[in-house]
Parts: structure tokens; C-alpha cells; sequence
């Protein structure tokens, strides 16, 4: 298990408390400069934090009060670079077996087992010039493996590859980390990648940890809207809880909306809430459903835009100021209701898909 | 043909580039790698013997190794013999001016090392010297071949630095260039011309194979 708690004023804020179990892929979030990889340096010892302790297993690689900070040899960390960082003098082969441990008697072997690992059996003697992206991906991989880490490091490993490859790399990566037994650390601002790879999620802004929980809660139920804004909630609203009933009720303009779940919110509050594209529910027009009772409005559609099989509808509520909603549909719901711009629309919006949050 | 010169130029230009390897990497290593105050004054003076006069070098290394020097009493402690006007000062000297042409290509080398580099080679387990010599090391290499050549060609060729701290004692201090100059003021021409044209193909060879050299390694990284 790997447990990271840091701080430091400079020169990158940091203030993030996370911890990743052994199996476990953790993805760090966040937009770029918020201090993401400045977390994974400061986990492999390349960057010293002012503050904070680093526990693996049950070494201490850092502890600031202690005055404890092991090298990045002592640490035993497996990383993989941005750009790979693949010893441009040396063969495949030649990059692995430098980090092989020394005792490691059938280097040769040891190698093509580790090429047969990362699906890259064969190219031994090429030199990373020769390789395409992918492939020099896959022997950084291959190469952070060899050393039989303690904690896999990943920094934006997809982020110099074309996107038919990554594709192919998500699905090796996500067969590969099943058979690892160490904390691996995802660092990426794409968050489907993360949602993709990792068991859990932490997010990262400003150097600050905003929420670490699992891909679900944390995009479809974010802590605030700090976090809605990092995950790309696309329907952030402001609203207000009141008393309707004897029940609490969100009151968004003229319109009071029932929602399922409201615990730790007090009557008055001002709140946000977010409302996934996906789950807010169209009414048909030829053939009514039963959930038009709930929390229905009124919109008129601006825009509509279909990328593989689903359409993203842009309606305004005219009722609340022309806020502008967007919803998921699959394409053949958006065709079959024939949705054309300017026409008039009613949806719901379901009690259990609206996610009310802090500020 | 004055082979005596022609010894004692080959033996100054390899005991100066043997001797600026290691001098010229560690100076190099340290100005590309830390960041201490007063850098920029140790770069300016390790490159200034590239744009000072070789007589106002001469001049201030003469007067640098007199007896009554510091440096020239040490050596006279040491050896017994004055430092100025003898090979070994000679070599001393040598070192001096030729200390620009080995620090700046070795710096422009390292430079050009990816920092990322280095750190994987340490989270790959290897300790900072493992790292400087399997890694850093090969990938300066021509830098490195750039910085001996430049080196031994320059020596080779010096004449104003030479004439000021060695004179012309044959055997001794008398280099190609000087024993060249020697037979032009003794209107010995054909002697002249073959020791020029015998310098001319040394220049020549060894820059072709720092050229030849350093086109295979881009070819192949």
C-alpha cells in the first residue's frame, strides 16, 4: 500500500493526501499545471516536498519531521516518463536490462519475458529511434517493470501517441495492471482514460486534493462544484433548497424539483446541483410515459450534434432565464422523435439524476 | 624536417588532451548541473584564452610561473627546476589555452541530455555514477571526440603562448610551429612548407573523422 500526504508553498502549491492500495490503479486528475506530476516526482524522489511523509508497504521513502528522503534508487519505483525517456544509445533489450536488478542471473531471459509481457516479443535489437510510439511506450513499460517495483509510476503515458493507438494501449494496460500487485499511480488530464484505467480517482486542482473516491462518484456525484467543473459536469446549475410538504425541495427559478437524495443539506441553503446529460429522460411525443410526472420542463432546442451513435441535444429553458441544458440520447431516439432545431421539447428531469452539491 | 619538433608537438597535444578529459568533463559537469553563484564568472574565465591574445596569455602564465610565483615555487620545491621555459610548463600552459575548446563542446553536449533521461536512469536503479558512465557518458561521446580533437589540433598548432612560456629550446619547448617560423626567418622554405603541409594533414584527417564520426551517430540515434 502506498500513502502520500504532501505540502508545499513552492514553487507549485501542493496540499494532497491520497492513499493506493496494492492492485489498485489510482488515476491523479486534473487540468494541466495543477500539480499532478509534481506528485509523482515527489513519490519517486526526483522532487523533495517541504512537507509530508511517503509510505510504501512499510518503508518510509519520505518523512519531512524525521528528515527522512530516500533516493529514487532506494525507493524502488517503477516510472514511466511523458516522453518515455528511453536511453536513445542503447537496444530494447539494452533499456531493460539496465534497470534488471544485478542478482538477476538470466538477464536474456528476463528480458523476453518482459517484451512478451508488453506484446513487443521480437524487437530486441532495435534502438527506440526505430520504434514507433507505442511501441517505445510499451518498452518504457517493460523497462519500469524490470526492476520489480514497489509502486508503478505513470505520467501521461498516452500522451504522445496517436489516438487509434492509445485505444490499443488502454486495453493491453487494463489487462496488463490486473496481474500487477503494486500500487500503480495514473497521472492524465483525460478523464475518460481515467475513468477507463483506474479503480479510483483523485482529483487534483491547484495542487489541492478535491475528491478521491471511485470513477463513478466522483463524475457523476462530485463532492462540489469545484469538482463538477474539473470532471466536466456539463449541466452545472444554482438552486435553492426549501420546504415543500414538510419535504426538501430543490427550487430552481419558478420550478421545484423533488430529488432523491438530500442528506446534509438544510432547508434555505443555496446549493449547485448537476444533472448528467444522460439521464435526463425525453418525453416522446407519440407515445407518453410515465415519467413525464416528474420534474418536467419545458426547452427549446438550440442545437444537436451526433458523434458515434449519440446525440447531444442543446435546449434552452425558457423559463429560467434561456439557461441552456444539453442531453444524451442515442441516435436512433434523437431520429425517431425527429428533433429539429427550434422545435419545442418536454423532459424530466429524474429525482435520482440530479446530484446537489456544495459550492 | 625537424622530427624532434614534431615529437614534442605530438607528445604536448596527447599529454594536453589526456589531460583535459577528465579536467574538461568535470568542469563541464559541473556548470551544466548546479546552479552556484559566481557560474557565469567561471565560464567567462575558462573561456577567455579564446578571445585574449596569445601574448597577453603568455605574458600573464609567464609571470604566473616565475620562481618567485606561487605556482613557480611549488614547482621548484617539487622538481628542482623552474616551470617556465621547460616542457612540463609548456604543458601546463597548454592545458590552459586549450581549456575553452574542451569545456564547451563537452557542455554543449550534456546540455542537450534530456533531464528525464538522467531521472529514469535513476528510478531504474542506477547510482549517479553508473548513470554519468552508461549513460550520460555515451550520449555525450561526441562531444566529447569534438572537444579531444579541437584540442589536440589547437596545441598542435599554437605559436604565440609557446613562443612566451617555452622559447625554442630543441627537444625541449621547440614545437612544429615554432621550428616552421624558425625556418622561414633562416629563408629555409622547402623545410617550411614540409612541416606545413605535415600539419596541414593532421588538421585535416582528424576533423574528417570527428565529421565522419559524429554522422554515423546521428544516423543511428
Amino acid at each position: 500500500m502506498l500513502k502520500v500526504t504532501l505540502q508545499q508553498a513552492t514553487p507549485i502549491k501542493l496540499d494532497v493526501d491520497f492513499s493506493c492500495e496494492s492492485g489498485e490503479t489510482l488515476a491523479l486528475v486534473g487540468p494541466s499545471g495543477a500539480g499532478k506530476s509534481t506528485v509523482l516526482r515527489c513519490i519517486a524522489g526526483l522532487s523533495l516536498a517541504e512537507q509530508g511523509q511517503v509510505l510504501c508497504k512499510n518503508e518510509t521513502w519520505f518523512d519531512s519531521k524525521n528528515s527522512i528522503n530516500n533516493t529514487p534508487q532506494q525507493r524502488r519505483v517503477g516510472m514511466v516518463f511523458q516522453n518515455y525517456a528511453l536511453f536513445p544509445h542503447l537496444t530494447v533489450a539494452g533499456n531493460i536490462k539496465l534497470a534488471l536488478d544485478k542478482n538477476n542471473a538470466d538477464s536474456q531471459y528476463a528480458v523476453e519475458k518482459l517484451l512478451d509481457k508488453v506484446n513487443l516479443s521480437g524487437l530486441e535489437q532495435r534502438y527506440p529511434a526505430q520504434l514507433s510510439g507505442g511501441q517505445q511506450q510499451r518498452v518504457a513499460l517493460a523497462r519500469a517493470l524490470a526492476r520489480q517495483p514497489q509502486v508503478l509510476l505513470l505520467d501521461e503515458p498516452f500522451s504522445a501517441v496517436d489516438k487509434v493507438t492509445r485505444r490499443k494501449l488502454y486495453l493491453e494496460l487494463n489487462t496488463l495492471r490486473r496481474n500487477l500487485d503494486m500500487p500503480v499511480i495514473l497521472v492524465t488530464h483525460d478523464l475518460d482514460e481515467a475513468a477507463m484505467l483506474a479503480d479510483s480517482l483523485c482529483v487534483i486542482h491547484h495542487g489541492k486534493t478535491l475528491q478521491h473516491g471511485s470513477p463513478d462518484q466522483v463524475l457523476y456525484q462530485p463532492m462540489n462544484s469545484a469538482v463538477a467543473r474539473q470532471v466536466d459536469v456539463r449541466n452545472i446549475l444554482q438552486g435553492r433548497l426549501q420546504s415543500h410538504n414538510g419535504e426538501l425541495v430543490l427550487a430552481w427559478y419558478n420550478h421545484v424539483f423533488s430529488v432523491t437524495r438530500l442528506t446534509g443539506f438544510t432547508e434555505g441553503q443555496h446549493v449547485y446541483f448537476a444533472l448528467s446529460p444522460a439521464k435526463i429522460l425525453l418525453h416522446q411525443r407519440v407515445r407518453p410515459s410515465r415519467g413525464e410526472q416528474e420534474n418536467p420542463v419545458a426547452g427549446i432546442i438550440r442545437d444537436r450534434v451526433t458523434l458515434r451513435g449519440i446525440t447531444t441535444v442543446l435546449f434552452s429553458v425558457e423559463s429560467a432565464e434561456g439557461a441552456i441544458l444539453q442531453m444524451d440520447l442515442p441516435e436512433h431516439v434523437a431520429m425517431r422523435n425527429q428533433l429539429h432545431i427550434g422545435e419545442m421539447i418536454m423532459v424530466s428531469l429524474l429525482a435520482n439524476a440530479i446530484h446537489v452539491m456544495t459550492e | 624536417m625537424d622530427w624532434q619538433a614534431f615529437e614534442v608537438s605530438i607528445m604536448l597535444a596527447v599529454l594536453t588532451c589526456l589531460s583535459l578529459l577528465p579536467i574538461g568533463l568535470a568542469l563541464a559537469y559541473l556548470l551544466v548541473k548546479s546552479n552556484f553563484m559566481g557560474r557565469g564568472v567561471i565560464e567567462a574565465i575558462i573561456t577567455l584564452p579564446l578571445v585574449l591574445p596569445p601574448t597577453v596569455l603568455g605574458y600573464f602564465l609567464l609571470v604566473g610561473m616565475d620562481s618567485d610565483s606561487l605556482l613557480g615555487s611549488v614547482f621548484v620545491s617539487l622538481t628542482g627546476q623552474n616551470l617556465a621555459f621547460s616542457f612540463a610548463g609548456l604543458w601546463f600552459a597548454s592545458i590552459i589555452y586549450s581549456l575553452p575548446f574542451a569545456v564547451q563542446p563537452m557542455m554543449r553536449a550534456l546540455e542537450k541530455i534530456e533531464p528525464e533521461i538522467r531521472e529514469a536512469a535513476w528510478c531504474s536503479g542506477l547510482s549517479k555514477w553508473k548513470t554519468f558512465f552508461k549513460v550520460e557518458l555515451p550520449l555525450a561521446w561526441s562531444g566529447i571526440i569534438t572537444a579531444m580533437v579541437l584540442c589536440f589540433s589547437h596545441t598542435l598548432g599554437e605559436f604565440g603562448v609557446v613562443l612566451m612560456i617555452g622559447g625554442n629550446i630543441a627537444g625541449e619547448t621547440r614545437t612544429l610551429s615554432i621550428a616552421i617560423y624558425d625556418s622561414v626567418l633562416a629563408f629555409e622554405h622547402q623545410q617550411a612548407q614540409t612541416m606545413s603541409l605535415i600539419l596541414l594533414a593532421i588538421s585535416l584527417v582528424t576533423i574528417s573523422v570527428v565529421y565522419s564520426f559524429n554522422r554515423t551517430r546521428v544516423l543511428r540515434f
